[in-house]
Formats: C-alpha cells, structure tokens, sequence
C-alpha cells in the first residue's frame, strides 16, 4: 500500500492549507503526480496519520521547507537531450549572438544543471560576455545549491558524453575541479547567471528574453494552468525569439501557438 | 473464467521487462480489432528506442498504436505505449500524465508507478498483465491492483523467457489468472464488453 495513503479528499484539503498558509498554489498542479508524490513522503517520512501529517505541514515551516523539496520534481542532468543542445548550439544561439546583449531565463532551474549546460554553450560560442542567464524555480532550497555549481562527480561521466554528443568538442573535465566526491563549475560560467524564486503559477513576467527555456516543468501542471504559463512565457518573449519546452511537452493546443512556429524536431518555437 | 465474464474491463495494462518484447509480438496479431477499452504497455528499455516498438506492434495490428502523450485523452480501443525515460500516470479526466521524477526499481517507465496509478482511476475496472522480466518491478503495483479488486494475471513464470518478475508477483499477490503466451490473446479478446 505504497499509494493510497492519502485520498482524494486529504489531498485537496492538504492543497487548499498550503496555498492558504503558505501562499503555494498546487491546485492546479497535475493532479496524478502531486497524489503520488504526496503520498510517497508521507510513508517515507513515517507518518502514523493524516491528521498529523496535516498539521506538521501547516505548522512546521521547517517540515514545509522539506515538504516543498520533496513533492516538486528536481531530477535534472546536464546537457540533456543532446540533439536538443545541438540545435541550440548551431541554429538558436548563433541567432542570437547577432543581438548586442542575450537575455535567457530558464524557468524550473531546478539545480542548474541546465543553466551550467547554456552556460558552457555561449561561452565555446564566444558570446558567454554579452549574455544574462536568469535561472529560477519555486524552491529556494534547489537554488542555493544551484548558485553553488557543485554536482556529484560520479554524474561527470554521463554529462559528458551527453556534451560531447551535443556538439561540444572541449575536454569536458576544463570546466570544473574535481574536490573529492564533487565538481564544482568555474566561475565564469556562474558569473553570468542570475538566481532567484519565482513561481510560474503566481508570479509575473518580469523581463523581456530572447530564449525561454522551461523544459520537463509544464508536464507537472494541468492543461489550463499549462496555458496560462506559455501566457506568461508569451509575455516575457520579445518578438523572433525562442520557447524551449522538455521532449515530451508541446505548444500544440495553446490557442496562440500559431503565432510560434516550431524548429525542425526539436521542441523549439521561434515567436513571429 | 466465469468471473471475467461478469466484470467489467475499462483498462488493459501489460508491463513487462527483458523478454516481454516477444510475447508482445506473438500476441498482437491475434487480437481483434474492435477492442472495448484501451490497452496501455509500459516496459522497461534503453531511451530512442521509442519508435522501434510503435513501429513493431503497429504492423502487426489493425488497432491504432501509439505513444502515450501527455495530457492526451486515453481512447477505448488504442493501444498506448509509454514513452522512454518517463513514468506514465493516468488522471482521473482519463488523460495521461508524464512524470521525470526519481527512477523506481532502476526503472523509468516503471511498471509500479502505472499499475498504482490505473489501480486509483479505474479500481475494480482494470485489468493489469505483468510478463516476463528479470527484476521486480510491477509486483508493487498488482499489491494495489488487488486491493482494489481488478483483476491480475501473470506470464506462466515456466514458460517465460526470464521467470523472476512474473515468479515475485505469484509469491506476493494475489493471481486471477496464468498465462502462457500463445494463451494471451485469447484472454484479453474475452475481456471485450458487451
């Protein structure tokens, strides 16, 4: 009985006590996922009822901060999707390296593995100098361990074959030092990256960008909720600039996506 | 038998890992064509082999294959495979739902994680068949298929090509029915609606 801890009902209770305590909003969230990974942490951390489950979460910001960690998604790695960075390396970024300045937000940061990743491509570019890369998420804990550039060494071999894959041709090891059981990345590449919360459901465009990258985020949210994030995103997109979206994810069914037109395979719209 | 006739099916899983792609391809011919309810298969193989699969099953059947997409209406008579390298949930809407979270039993699709999710949509309506394979993944699942009382069939563990993943679900769950692969068609063109 992994599963079926909670039920319909403690899940909307418990959803409707977070946004009204702490000012989250996952009722919109995928409903199918949040269940499932509400109903993990609870028999992961042992909880004898709901009722004490409930009020830990309303009354324990600590618990809450653990809480929030646990039920969004942070599994990331770098370079993912190869031929999606590939594109990015000989179609999008060279666009843009046209442009005096770059702006790129990439939105569910997560860890930073994906802002390290565009990172490491605008600088074999050339164009790391003139480029702002926003990186945020909804969890200020994933953040801090973003800004730091630290990832676990024994994932270095994966990101590299990922990188070279992608079209990179640099010894992929010349970006970090190695420091036991950790990698940290140079600094260069965090020196051009800005961090800091923001939840897509609640909060505002807050910028004009040339590239959104949102990818293996919008799958965690209900159709509606999904539309109303490509508004913002929308809003936030100067004009012949790019949307990024995860493998699986798509444009398709959002009543404005005539007005993007999509890059060859890759899940990739440029707006018109 | 004479229970299957009475119950109602609104959805087929089969899950299965290394040796299941056989008795995949046995079975599909076989099946008919105006099938009552949808077919969903998640097994476990390498990313970019998505394509491969689809392409396998869909000459091999009259019946629409396809990818599982996200948030896309789950239609009675499809046949659904869920895509590499993501979980695959089921809405209460009867929609999909991908998932990039942690993998389960080594595993992404896991078979656990869409058992569990069809076993809390469609309850004593579902039907879940696990085939052969060489790790546990699934048993978890049928845990809760049972629970609910849908109904649980397993590959005859003597007669599958890796017996462990079929063999660790008749020691932990409760079994409706053992099949060999030639007898698999046969038993989901039974579990057709009148």
């Amino acid at each position: 009985m992994l599963i079926e801890t909670i039920d319909n009902e403690q899940l909307q209770i418990l959803l409707n006590d977070i946004l009204e305590v702490y000012g989250y909003d996952f009722l919109e969230y995928s409903h199918a996922s949040i269940k499932r990974r509400i109903s993990r942490l609870y028999a992961l951390d042992n909880f004898v009822s709901f009722a004490e489950f409930r009020y830990t979460i309303k009354s324990d910001q600590q618990y809450f901060k653990r809480f929030l960690e646990e039920i969004t998604v942070n599994v990331t790695e770098m370079f993912r999707d190869p031929s999606f960075y590939k594109t990015l390396r000989n179609e999008v970024l060279p666009v843009l390296g046209t442009y005096p300045f770059i702006r790129i937000w990439v939105a569910g940061c997560s860890t930073g593995e994906e802002a390290y990743s565009i990172a490491i491509v605008l600088k074999e570019l050339n164009l790391l100098h003139k480029s702002l890369i926003y990186a945020t998420d909804i969890n200020p804990t994933v953040l801090e361990k973003a800004k730091k550039g630290l990832f676990s060494l024994h994932l270095l071999k994966q990101y590299s074959e990922n990188y070279l894959q992608s079209g990179g041709t640099k010894d992929f090891s010349t970006y970090y030092i190695a420091n036991y059981s950790l990698a940290k990345f140079d600094q260069s590449l965090s020196s051009k990256m800005i961090f800091s919360s923001h939840n897509l459901v609640s909060d505002h465009s807050f910028n004009e960008f040339q590239l959104i990258m949102c990818r293996n985020v919008l799958i965690y949210f209900d159709k509606e909720l999904q539309h109303k994030v490509f508004n913002l995103f929308d809003n936030s997109i100067e004009k012949l600039g790019y949307l990024a979206l995860g493998s699986k994810e798509s444009l398709d069914f959002w009543p404005k996506s005539k007005q993007y037109k999509r890059i060859k395979t890759e899940k990739i719209w440029r707006k018109l | 038998m004479a229970q299957t006739l009475t119950k109602k099916c609104s959805a087929l899983i089969i899950g299965g890992s290394a040796g299941s792609l056989d008795v995949l391809l046995e079975m599909f011919p076989k099946l008919r064509d105006d099938l009552t309810f949808p077919i969903i298969i998640v097994t476990h193989r390498k990313s970019g082999s998505d394509s491969l699969l689809i392409d396998l099953l869909k000459s091999r059947t009259s019946l629409k294959v396809a990818e599982a997409e996200e948030k896309a209406a789950i239609i009675p008579g499809n046949v659904y495979i869920a895509p590499a390298d993501y979980h695959l949930l089921i809405e209460e809407s009867g929609t999909f739902s991908l998932d990039y979270s942690e993998k389960i039993n080594y595993s992404r699709p896991s078979i656990d994680v869409t058992f569990q999710s069809a076993a809390d949509i469609f309850h004593q309506d579902l039907v879940c068949i696990l085939l052969s394979g060489s790790n546990a993944d699934g048993v978890e699942g049928l845990k809760m298929v049972n629970n609910y009382g849908g109904r649980v069939v397993i590959q005859n563990p003597l007669t599958a090509s890796m017996p462990y993943m079929p063999q660790q679900a008749a020691l932990n769950v409760s079994v409706d029915a053992v099949l060999n692969s030639d007898q698999m068609a046969m038993y989901i063109n039974e579990l057709n609606g009148s």
